[in-house]
């Protein structure tokens, strides 16, 4: 019974992520690249992508630090950014960093500061909830 | 970095594509631990690297150890571009681009470069699936096209050569062509000999990239245009793997372009040295549009830039560089037409000088490619040459004459032909140097040129400028036999010139078809052959055998632009008679000519060229042509026109075979073909 209701629970966490257009088809395929050879892929790639997501926040956080201000660097870091996200299917945080980038394009620092810090969001938002989500799927099994 | 020990071929060859050996190559571990699982799961043998430098250490080492490699475009150590231009050169690997950026601009630098796909983050496993298709091709059409352009390079070389000492008079000229064929035909028998062992040594397919290219021109302008010898180029440009026979090629096209494009034809000839000798079918992306551009630009001659552009590679050069002649201007008035096709034969023949596309061919290309779609060009073998020169020969026109200035030719008449066009009848003449007089390559376009136009000038034609001024041609004059006389081509010479260029300036238009065909009689075996007949048709007709489609977009935009540069790809007004394998085409293209001609007319002078058209004799022409002409050309275009459009057809039908020709991988030197072309006819 337990089990069950963990399962449904799990079911359900992750349909929200869904509904909710924190993830995107991208997970779905990361999903389905599991198998009995690859029993923790998702999770595994997430983790990845968390420990490695965190050095780009880091440098775009010195990079818009530095005087004077600039604009390809930072376009270039989140384009790498935004590669590895969408790799792992976060669908928001892609947005954000799609928006970014335009501001970087067009020279706007301000826009740039904003959006930044709510990739920062999006990405800790994103964060917790996978982890909650893997926690349940793996008591669940 | 994992390695997975490669497995034997035996298991390879059986479960294809199971096995396929794949090195991926990504600084993002997230995406490349993605892809590792991702082609796992497809069943190949995955290696994986996050720099490109171990990746090329490692398929230096052993270049059969991979069957494919996936890069990522935006990487720290070494800019994914370049490591697919390495591997191209080097291993002739199929490379496939992965970025998060689905920009099409940089879609088309991975293609230039010469990735075989692009695919955008996040990658699926369908697309996945589906890779091995790429080494399959590759591997089929490597081998293939050694052997065939070992062969095609003997063979033209000696044609070329033949025909080069005829039209080019010139000693000096034939020098240079005899050097080269030596050159040439010493790296046709390397090549051979590689190509007996196609497994154990397969001969890296060239792609010149803008890089590549770079230290090519610097190697050629150190040495001095004139004296650069492919293998002195290959000495100093120091890249491994290049043959001698690569450089040679490569060479040929780019001395064309040169003569094609003067001063402004640089950008462009960057353009299409950035874009190497692709596939045919690359290079058919060319498409029209840019002949659009060319149109519109066409008055001021600034098409050439347009055009150029979007040209793809060298192939294109090559083969292009006949249809520089195009400037057809000449409309050749219908006393040129006249001459039934067997009169138009001989008048091309006289022409040869239409040859001299050669040397607008590059230039022209550049342009066309883009505009032209050589995709369609390649259906007709020929035609696409026309066609292309068509396009081409609008932006052509105005370049070729730049073009021709280089070489010092006297090219004069791309100048002229914008001035001209205007509405001068008499330019015509002029037209024809742009025709690459220009010295080595092929100037016998010039001739052609000249000759329509004048006569597309006496017509009335719309000054579509093509004709370029009598008085600037002069270089063009050099070989135009009668017809870049300045008299304006009625004397039907300016078929043959325009023949070359299918730049037909819209004045050629008319008479010029006549003379086109000869030149196109050219018994070229390439694409271009084909196209030379469509043009010679006779009627001038388009080249019909590119791809109508093409002309008739071509003859389009003619027509707005007309001004100049209709001329063309009338000029390739097959000469029906005179070429034995043009007469195929020319049937039909002297229907398409007539029918581009007419469009060109109709566009152009809204109505007046078609007045001149009837006026001229084409009709006469034209009837012939059209029941020649091959079926693609123009068609759609108001057969009624006259035989003014006649010329055009051939010349754009010439142009666009001429660029066919030079889409089609399969003749790498056809470029070199060009000249022939011209020489044929003159013959």
């Amino acid at each position: 019974m337990e089990g069950h209701q963990l399962q449904h629970q799990a079911a359900c966490m992750r349909k929200a992520l869904f509904d909710q257009g924190y993830l995107d088809d991208q997970f779905l395929q990361l999903e389905d690249l599991e198998d009995e050879a690859n029993p923790n892929f998702v999770e595994e790639v997430v983790k990845l992508y968390y420990s490695d997501s965190a050095r780009f926040i880091r440098n775009i956080e010195l990079t818009l630090d530095k005087n004077p201000f600039d604009f390809e660097k930072l376009d270039d870091i989140m384009h790498q950014f935004k590669g590895s996200s969408s790799s792992i299917g976060a669908k928001k945080l892609k947005t954000e960093c799609t928006q970014f980038q335009e501001y970087c394009k067009i020279g706007n620092f301000e826009g740039c500061m904003r959006t930044f810090q709510e990739v920062k969001q999006e990405h800790a938002v994103l964060k917790k909830k996978l982890e909650s989500y893997f926690q349940l799927a793996r008591q669940a099994r | 970095m994992t390695v997975e020990k490669i497995r034997g071929d035996n298991e390879n060859s059986d479960n294809f594509p199971v096995g396929l050996r794949v090195l991926a190559v990504d600084d993002d571990p997230i995406c490349l631990k993605l892809l590792e699982t991702l082609l796992r799961k497809c069943q190949y043998h995955v290696t994986t690297t996050s720099q490109a430098r171990m990746a090329l250490k490692m398929l230096r080492e052993n270049k059969d150890r991979f069957d494919l490699v996936i890069s990522d475009v935006h990487m720290p150590d070494m800019d994914g571009f370049k490591l697919l231009e390495l591997v191209g050169l080097e291993m002739d690997l199929p490379v496939i681009m992965l970025s998060a950026n689905g920009d099409p601009k940089l879609v088309m630098k991975g293609v230039t470069h010469g990735a075989c796909d692009y695919l955008v983050k996040p990658v699926r496993i369908e697309e996945l699936r589906n890779i091995w298709q790429h080494v399959i091709r590759r591997k089929k059409f490597d081998s293939r096209n050694q052997n065939k352009s070992a062969e095609h390079v003997k063979s033209h070389h000696a044609s070329r050569e033949g025909h080069g000492s005829a039209t080019m008079g010139n000693a000096d000229q034939s020098g240079k062509f005899n050097r080269k064929r030596k050159d040439e035909e010493d790296e046709s028998e390397d090549n051979g000999n590689e190509s007996e062992d196609p497994a154990t040594q397969k001969k890296p397919r060239v792609v010149w990239s803008i890089e590549l290219h770079r230290k090519f021109v610097a190697a050629v302008n150190q040495l001095g245009i004139e004296k650069a010898v492919p293998k002195r180029i290959l000495d100093l440009m120091n890249v491994e793997g290049l043959t001698r026979e690569n450089v040679a090629s490569h060479l040929q096209k780019y001395r064309l372009y040169l003569k094609r494009i003067s001063s402004v034809a640089t950008q462009q000839a960057n353009m299409v040295a950035a874009l190497g000798v692709k596939d045919s079918p690359f290079m058919r992306i060319g498409p029209f549009e840019g002949l659009g551009d060319f149109r519109t630009l066409a008055g001021p001659g600034r098409l050439a830039n347009a055009g150029l552009s979007p040209y793809t590679t060298g192939g294109m050069l090559g083969r292009l560089n006949t249809p520089a002649n195009v400037n057809l201007h000449n409309l050749t008035p219908p006393a040129l037409l006249q001459p039934t096709h067997a009169q138009n034969i001989t008048a091309i023949g006289e022409m040869h000088p239409i040859l001299s596309p050669t040397n607008q061919s590059p230039s022209l290309f550049q342009g066309m490619p883009s505009s032209l779609e050589l995709d369609q060009l390649q259906q007709n073998k020929c035609s696409t040459g026309i066609v292309n020169f068509n396009a081409v020969d609008d932006s052509r026109m105005y370049t070729a004459s730049n073009a021709f200035t280089d070489t010092g030719t006297a090219i004069g008449s791309s100048t002229s032909i914008v001035n001209g066009i205007q509405g001068t009848p008499v330019m015509l003449h002029g037209n024809s140097q742009q025709t690459l007089s220009g010295g080595g390559f092929g100037c016998h376009s010039s001739h052609n040129m000249t000759s329509f136009s004048l006569e597309s000038l006496t017509a009335g034609v719309n000054g579509s400028s093509n004709l370029l001024d009598p008085g600037s041609i002069e270089s063009c004059k050099v070989q135009p036999n009668s017809v870049l006389s300045t008299d304006p081509f009625h004397s039907q010479l300016p078929l043959n010139g325009v023949r070359e260029n299918n730049f037909s300036n819209g004045s050629y238009l008319h008479n010029n078809p006549v003379d086109i065909s000869t030149t196109m009689a050219l018994p070229f075996e390439d694409s271009r052959e084909m196209q030379c007949q469509e043009s010679l048709v006779g009627n001038v007709q388009n080249i019909t055998q590119t791809p109508s489609q093409k002309w008739c977009e071509q003859g389009q935009n003619y027509s707005h632009s007309s001004k100049t540069t209709f001329g063309s790809s009338d000029s390739y007004i097959p000469a029906n008679g005179a070429v034995s394998p043009l007469s195929r085409s020319m049937g039909q293209d002297s229907e398409i000519f007539n029918q581009k001609t007419g469009m060109f007319i109709n566009s152009r002078s809204t109505g007046g060229a078609s007045n001149l058209m009837q006026k001229n004799e084409n009709e006469k022409l034209a009837t012939e042509s059209r029941a020649r002409s091959n079926e693609n050309f123009l068609l759609e275009q108001p057969k009624s026109r006259g035989f003014v459009p006649r010329s055009y057809d051939s010349l754009d039908a010439m142009m666009n075979a001429m660029i066919k020709r030079e889409q089609d991988e399969a003749i790498p030197n056809c470029d070199f073909g060009f000249d022939d072309y011209s020489f044929g006819a003159a013959m």
